[in-house]
């Protein structure tokens, strides 16, 4: 059933934009039933996961490389799984009026449910494999969608950017992936989970979790592959919403929680990722500080908070899982909502610049509501679902270091700084003039925001119901072993709460003097970053490609062959040299007159065809060729192929004779220096073809399978002529082809002599 | 006999590479027809060389009398030679159709992908 939910969705990309067909276009509110139903059915086998008896699926796809279509909805599976699809079903609502006015929202819709089909498949499966391919198609949905509006330059480069950079982590996961199944004999994660030591004691271990961290660090947008996450900004915002905040850069994440309980527990993985998570948080914290761009102020927080969980997955103790778990779930809830308002913003006001923005709390009320409870989640006040999962966070970094303690509160503050002029400062003090008049956005557009706060509220309200139970049986997955988790609003005035109100506080005085601080961080920005360097590869590829392309494929025909021909030459030869033990039995006894004379009648021929300067004499002389390689059939007990060859033969020249007259006549194009190069190779092809044929007739590897044709001709096949029985009878299927070839060169004939392109009128 | 037709399928190699190794366009074309007779000469020979008992069962027999000619690779040259022909009909009308539109016959100035 999860494996046909999962295609369903697949299914729904193909037939979805059926619909927009013909200038049709259904509302958004309908498309968005199929989410919906999937939601509501992810959400019915979450008892069961909790109670240890997850669903499955498997069917055998292909045994010998261990790749089976098995699925598993655990806890984790289900809490991401669940997050896709609700979110998403807002986000189809929302992108229904959003791109109203879009003439390929069809193709966005297509592309959408790919994404969100994939995305479930990821978090449900139960094999490597499986979840590689799911996670491939991500990346090529986000291509798809980030360069969207593909009329716009900078869309098509940031879309090729997310790609290149997701992709070639992919492909390092992909051999990560086979590793680890190499350590731990199975790539099932539901076997691996209990291969535990014989993993990590194995001499793959190592590279295997490399390859697969720069897959997770790659997708997730970690440092230092970081800088193709503001940049997919440019996809449309329903996009830069669901895909690039709430679900496909978690996927690494998940991937890591999915994979802690294997790979996790020792001080590599302790360093490595809960090191390079450290770093993105502290990186998307600081840029996040200096951008005046709505989305990319998202963008940067957005990155902060992927560090944050990395970091948490690092760190590994039930505390942190238990706030990766909420930080998860209260971070899609938020800053999915905070998207879409900036959407909203954008689509209202045609600007999405913070300086631009203020006072428009009149004039959207619904929207700046939903953008305030938001802004007061991810600023981490009570008594929102943001307060629990910051408190955990806190609660965690207290557990370790101060020096870490210190990095978080950095990207707390910075998360508070970001919240107030995001979801505060567009709505508040005095009323900017913009380009368009500034109304409340259609229903549809405020909807996803009120809901996703409406949940941001809820679930900080009442964190004991269904809050704590997603998190506990999500933390067991991840944790490998049963984890009980009570959430709690409030937990005492202790150290955590305190350093929070501390954070808020700091962060409330630097939302005030937003404006000086962007200048003053923006002096100091940086050009060296790691997105400078990935211009420069690219660049430098790029130059390379055009190198060899001018090398390689020159457009002269006569290139390509002296290539062809001069590798032949050598590999071949080379091979010969080294063969000691070939000798060149050349024996010129065994022969009669009149089969020398034409072997002698055929190599003039061919030579006439050379030297001849008239095109007629040329033909001529090919057809002599023709007439004595038939002879000589003729001679060696082959008469069909001799019949056959001077049929064909005499067709041939007609047919030459007859294109001749409308082709121009011989010209001596080249210089004499090329045709003595061209002499040279021409007469080491043919010394190679003589030195070949030589060996090879004296070579006899395995016995012939004629005997079977021979046997059989007339016993099976009631024929005695044998190469016609071969050809009609033992090879038909062959013949048949062969026949159709013929019949596609005939009409390929055809259309080259009739049909002319009509140009002139065009140009 | 197989040393001679080693050589004449050597020489028409090289008759053939040369040829098409020119820049004009209908010596290519014959080029190519000298390198399928080359081929298909090729397979005959290696296929070693029996004379005149073609491989055709008597009447009232069941099977082959040795020596005789193998029938396999006059199946393969037989499809050989006609496909090479359809090869050589629709090179024929191209060339005459690139001719009629590029206007040249000189395959160096053919390199360019905007017509």
């Amino acid at each position: 059933m999860i494996a046909i939910l999962t295609f369903s969705i697949f299914a729904a990309a193909m037939i979805v934009p059926l619909f927009f067909r013909n200038g049709r276009r259904p509302t958004g509110w309908l498309i968005a039933l199929l989410p919906l139903g999937v939601t509501a059915y992810l959400a019915s086998l979450f008892p069961r996961a909790a109670n240890g008896a997850p669903e499955t699926f498997s069917y055998n796809w292909a045994e010998e490389f261990g790749a089976s279509l098995s699925f598993r909805a655990d806890g984790l599976s289900l809490l991401f799984a669940i997050l896709i699809t609700g979110i998403g079903t807002l986000v189809v609502v929302y992108s229904g009026d959003y791109l109203k006015k879009n003439k390929n929202l069809g193709r966005f819709y297509g592309w959408l449910f790919v994404f969100m089909g994939a995305m479930v498949g990821v978090a449900l499966s139960d094999n490597l494999l499986l979840l590689f391919v799911f996670w491939e198609f991500t990346s090529l949905s986000s291509f798809m969608l980030i360069g969207f509006e593909h009329e716009k330059e900078s869309a098509r480069a940031a879309a090729l950017q997310a790609l290149l950079v997701t992709g070639g982590g992919g492909l390092a996961m992909l051999a990560g992936i086979i590793l680890l199944g190499q350590a731990g004999g199975t790539l099932e994660l539901s076997a691996l989970l209990s291969n535990e030591t014989a993993v990590q004691s194995h001499p793959l271990y190592l590279p295997a979790l490399i390859l697969i961290l720069l897959g997770a660090f790659t997708k997730s947008a970690q440092f230092p592959f970081h800088f193709w996450l503001p940049n997919a900004m440019e996809a449309p915002t329903p996009v830069s919403a669901y895909l690039h905040s709430a679900t496909m850069v978690k996927a690494g994440v998940y991937l890591l929680a999915r994979l802690n309980p294997v790979l996790g527990g020792n001080d590599v993985w302790m360093y490595s990722v809960g090191g390079v998570g450290l770093l993105t948080m502290l990186a998307g914290s600081y840029l996040a500080l200096f951008q005046s761009d709505l989305k990319r102020l998202l963008a940067y927080s957005t990155l902060s908070i992927l560090g944050t969980l990395t970091m948490l997955i690092g760190l590994g103790t039930p505390r942190a899982l238990e706030a990766v778990a909420v930080l998860l779930l209260a971070h899609a809830l938020y800053k999915g909502a905070l998207f879409l308002v900036a959407g909203a913003l954008d689509h209202e006001t045609g600007t999405r610049d913070v300086t631009k923005l203020g006072g428009l709390f009149r004039a959207m009320p619904v929207t700046a509501a939903a953008a305030g409870i938001a802004a007061l989640s991810m600023a981490g006040l009570p008594p929102l679902f943001g307060f629990i999962a910051k408190e955990l966070v806190y609660e965690t970094g207290l557990e370790f270091n101060s020096w870490l303690m210190a990095a978080i509160i950095f990207m707390g503050l910075s998360n508070v700084f970001v919240a107030g002029v995001v979801g505060v400062g567009p709505f508040f003090g005095r009323l900017v003039k913009t380009r368009k008049k500034p109304h409340e956005a259609p229903i549809g557009m405020w909807l996803g925001p009120a809901l996703l706060t409406g949940l941001s509220l809820l679930a900080g309200l009442f964190p004991g119901g269904v809050s704590s139970l997603m998190v506990s049986t999500a933390v067991s997955s991840a944790a490998g072993e049963a984890v009980k988790v009570k959430l709690a609003l409030w937990h005492g005035i202790n150290p955590a709460f305190l350093l929070s109100l501390g954070t808020v506080l700091t962060g409330i005085a630097l939302f005030a003097g937003r404006n000086i601080l962007r200048n003053v961080l923006r002096k100091l920005e940086w050009k060296w970053g790691p997105a400078y360097f990935y211009d420069r590869t690219l660049d430098g590829m790029n130059v390379l490609a055009r190198i060899q392309t001018r090398l390689l494929q020159s457009g002269y025909l006569s290139l390509y062959l002296i290539i062809i021909i001069l590798t032949l030459s050598f590999g071949a030869g080379a091979t010969l040299f080294r063969i000691k033990d070939i000798s060149l039995p050349l024996s010129f006894s065994d022969f009669r007159f009149y089969e020398a004379a034409i072997a002698g009648l055929i190599v003039g021929a061919a030579l006439a065809a050379v030297v001849l300067p008239s095109r007629l004499g040329a033909i001529a002389a090919l057809g002599v060729v023709g007439y004595g390689v038939a002879l000589t059939y003729l001679i060696f007990g082959a008469p069909d192929l001799a019949m056959t060859q001077f049929a064909i033969e005499s067709l041939t020249v007609i047919l030459f004779v007859l294109a001749f007259y409308h082709l121009p006549k011989f010209n001596i194009l080249s210089s004499p220096r090329s045709r003595r190069r061209d002499i040279g190779i021409a007469l080491l092809g043919g010394v190679l073809m003589t030195a070949l044929v030589l060996i090879a007739v004296n070579v006899e590897i395995a016995p012939p399978i004629s005997d079977y044709f021979v046997q059989n001709s007339v016993e099976q096949a009631h024929g005695r002529n044998i190469v016609n029985v071969i050809l009609v009878d033992f090879r038909g299927m062959d013949t048949m082809g062969e026949i159709t070839v013929l019949g596609i060169a005939g009409i390929g004939v055809y259309a080259l002599l009739k049909f002319r392109r009509n140009r002139g009128g065009r140009q | 006999m197989e040393t001679i037709l080693a050589f004449v399928i050597g020489a028409l190699y090289a008759a053939g590479i040369y040829m098409m190794l020119r820049r004009s366009l209908v010596k290519l074309l014959i080029g190519l027809g000298l390198l399928s007779h080359a081929a298909n000469l090729l397979i005959f020979t290696v296929a070693k060389l029996v004379r005149a008992n073609s491989p055709v069962i008597a009447a009232g027999e069941q099977t082959l009398s040795t020596p005789h000619a193998d029938p396999l690779p006059q199946a393969l040259i037989l499809t050989a030679i006609v496909i090479s022909f359809g090869v050589t009909a629709f090179a024929l009308a191209l060339a005459y159709r690139a001719y009629k539109s590029v206007g040249t016959d000189d395959l160096n100035e053919m390199k360019g992908t905007d017509v």
